[in-house]
């Protein structure tokens, strides 16, 4: 993975100094909460309902074994001892103290982390594919693209006061494991005539307008994607509404616009752009991905794995993918375990995965979009002790991509935009199908639930979508069916009425026995739903 | 006129700047002023009579003013360029960079705190002035 030069130390540990001056003014009354909130936003810092909320970028969410434990060390003293894991791959601690703040982006610095760019109106955390180097269907690692995007997003100064925030993510397999349409700027690594390049997508996006982003660019060479990013953003930021911020992401100016005037308008901009010799030359993405060559796979292993211990073999299946490399797995570790909250895990839980970490997989770790974490390269024989140390520690649940691997916000409990809980919902669903068998027997069903509009719970790209809103007072929640994030992103259509909080876990559950009723062999409940239609739901939970 | 921190050898500009719209019109002035969602390609053909540009951002979270400024330097523009209105020390070295020269902030800046937040970024990642070495050039020699 990638390892800071000195110039990267700098840059971060300056963060850091432009922080604690920052908030040195704020709590001395030099910056009124007024000036200070921008400050702050750049740099992760939410005023919450009960508390300030820090949210830690980890880019394109990697990490190693150290920095992993940096974020327990920080639960454990400057938190309640635990930690969320995020949609955006990143981790987010409830209840920061501002005082404290300065001296977490120090700790963080001392491993080559931070929280820079990750809230405000900037260029977000890049996001990445979780299976990024291990994946056999991937033309490259997406890593030091993402890396490189990193770097140059990282203190923009045109950029810093975008119309809204601005979301990038980059994968390089057709296989879609990062939600890649529904970012602002989508980047699919591609290779054509044997030279790898970018397929660009832009306007994707959740939130009150869910929209699947257009594809703007069939491809762009890899020692010109900064410039053409650079124009698709310098286009935004002099176009982009600012007059309401709800309609102030790109995926409403490139609608308003139309696709083909917004690329027209990128083109031309793009073609300056290009003169300026601002793209960084191809040595400097050689230098990155020189960090993320394969580790020393052994070779030669046995790709048997012992399946005696039936509950191992249970978890073999749900968790453990394949990889590129003879005699080594891909193992998913679920950060939803039954009555938890989605991606929270404790100081000792995160401790424990690091250790594992680097202990059995090259001291590398992967967060998912999906609030999961990832051990990239273990040795299948080291599969059955992973197992017991995960299974000991409450982090042995076998879910992956079933109803009860929910995505959800925070919500209501922690979050002051949220209109709903979404934290209770998810743990009753939880609840209505702890039934391993009946999880199973129903298959890969993604259920995700926002707690508002805003939507960071992706319930637009849910098989199964729940999105909480206030109804005169009382909190309502309505069902969605139908949307993906993958490859085949589609959105969520809303089936009726919405649901008491006990009415939509009933809602769910009838509609996954309409799935179970009608499904043809092969069928997961999106295909189900997809050839169906709505209405046999529709029947079922308003009939 | 208020205070105007500048960057350059010359003395501030005193002229008065016209709006875009004006400015088409008045083949003889020196000084305009740029709003928010005006485009400032519009001034290219003119730039040899110019010597001052202002960039009005009456609200700093509106960063259009960023675009334009790197815009006029792109296109050669040497004379002075001011940010005018709500302006922060925070945000003075990105301006700087996108090829702001002088300031004219709304509210005062402590001079300290703008000398210290001036000098705390040791390098830049991004090429965005000419004159700039991002980082990838200074490793890559």
């Amino acid at each position: 993975m990638y390892v800071y030069d000195k110039y990267d130390q700098a840059m971060v540990d300056a963060r850091v100094a432009d922080f604690r001056d920052q908030t040195r003014r704020r709590l001395s009354g030099e910056l009124t909460e007024e000036q200070f909130r921008p400050l702050r936003l750049m740099n992760g810092l939410y005023l919450q309902l009960h508390a300030y909320m820090l949210r830690v970028a980890i880019p394109y969410g990697t990490l190693s074994g150290r920095q992993m434990k940096m974020l327990a060390h920080i639960a454990r003293k400057y938190d309640k001892d635990y930690g969320h894991f995020t949609t955006r791959q990143n981790i987010q601690y409830n209840w920061i103290k501002l005082e404290d703040a300065p001296d977490i982006l120090a700790d963080l610095a001392s491993v080559e982390m931070h929280a820079i760019q990750t809230s405000g109106n900037c260029i977000r955390n890049i996001s990445s594919d979780q299976y990024a180097g291990v994946a056999a269907d991937e033309v490259a690692d997406p890593r030091p693209w993402a890396e490189l995007l990193r770097q140059w997003s990282s203190f923009h100064p045109e950029f810093s006061y975008l119309p809204r925030k601005f979301k990038i993510c980059v994968i390089a397999s057709a296989e879609d494991r990062a939600a890649m349409r529904l970012h602002d700027i989508g980047i699919e690594l591609v290779e054509r005539d044997g030279v790898i390049g970018a397929k660009v997508f832009a306007g994707g996006g959740m939130g009150r307008t869910p929209i699947v982003g257009p594809e703007i660019k069939d491809f762009v060479a890899e020692d010109e994607i900064i410039s053409y990013v650079e124009a698709c953003l310098r286009v935004y930021n002099r176009y982009g509404r600012r007059d309401n911020k709800y309609k102030a992401r790109i995926k409403i100016l490139v609608s308003e616009l139309g696709v083909e005037e917004y690329k027209r308008q990128v083109e031309e901009e793009w073609a300056h752009m290009k003169t300026l010799g601002i793209d960084p030359p191809t040595a400097e993405l050689d230098r990155i991905r020189a960090h993320f060559v394969d580790p020393a796979y052994e070779t030669g292993l046995s790709d048997a794995i012992d399946r005696s211990d039936p509950d191992f073999a249970l978890w073999v299946d749900s968790q453990v993918v394949a990889h590129k490399q003879p005699g080594y797995a891909i193992v998913n570790i679920s950060l939803k375990p039954l009555a938890g909250i989605p991606g929270d895990a404790s100081s000792a839980q995160i401790d424990l995965i690091a250790d594992i970490a680097e202990k059995y997989s090259f001291d590398e770790l992967r967060v998912t979009h999906a609030q999961n974490i990832v051990l990239a390269s273990v040795k299948k024989a080291d599969l059955y002790t992973i197992w017991q140390q995960l299974h000991d520690a409450g982090l042995g649940e076998a879910n992956l991509d079933l109803v009860t691997d929910i995505i959800a916000c925070p919500g209501l409990d922690y979050c002051s935009l949220a209109n709903a809980r979404s934290i209770p919902v998810a743990q009753k669903i939880a609840q209505r199908f702890a039934d391993p068998v009946k999880q199973r027997d129903i298959g890969e069903l993604k259920l995700k639930i926002s707690g508002c509009i805003n939507a960071c719970g992706h319930h637009h790209a849910g098989h199964i979508g729940i999105l909480g809103v206030d109804r005169k007072g009382t909190e309502n929640y309505q069902l969605l069916l139908g949307g993906s994030g993958a490859e085949d992103a589609s959105l969520g259509k809303i089936v009726g009425p919405g649901f008491d909080e006990d009415g939509i876990v009933d809602a769910v559950e009838k509609a996954t026995d309409v799935y179970l009723a009608q499904r043809q062999t092969g069928e997961r409940f999106l295909d189900t739903y997809r050839r169906i239609g709505m209405n046999p739901f529709k029947e079922a939970i308003y009939g | 006129m208020a205070d105007v921190i500048t960057f350059h050898d010359d003395v501030a500009s005193e002229e008065p700047a016209v709006s875009v719209d004006c400015f088409a019109g008045q083949t003889n002035a020196t000084a305009v002023r740029i709003e928010p969602g005006e485009d400032a390609r519009v001034l290219l053909p003119d730039l040899g009579r110019l010597s001052l540009v202002e960039v009005n951002f009456p609200a700093f979270g509106d960063g259009r003013g960023y675009s334009a400024a790197r815009i006029l330097r792109e296109a050669g523009y040497k004379g002075e360029l001011r940010a005018v209105g709500d302006v922060l020390a925070d945000h003075i070295p990105l301006m700087r960079r996108c090829g702001f020269d002088s300031f004219a902030p709304r509210a005062p800046v402590d001079p300290a705190v703008l000398e210290a937040t001036l000098a705390r970024y040791p390098e830049v990642y991004q090429k965005v002035a000419e004159s700039e070495r991002p980082i990838w050039s200074l490793r890559h020699g």
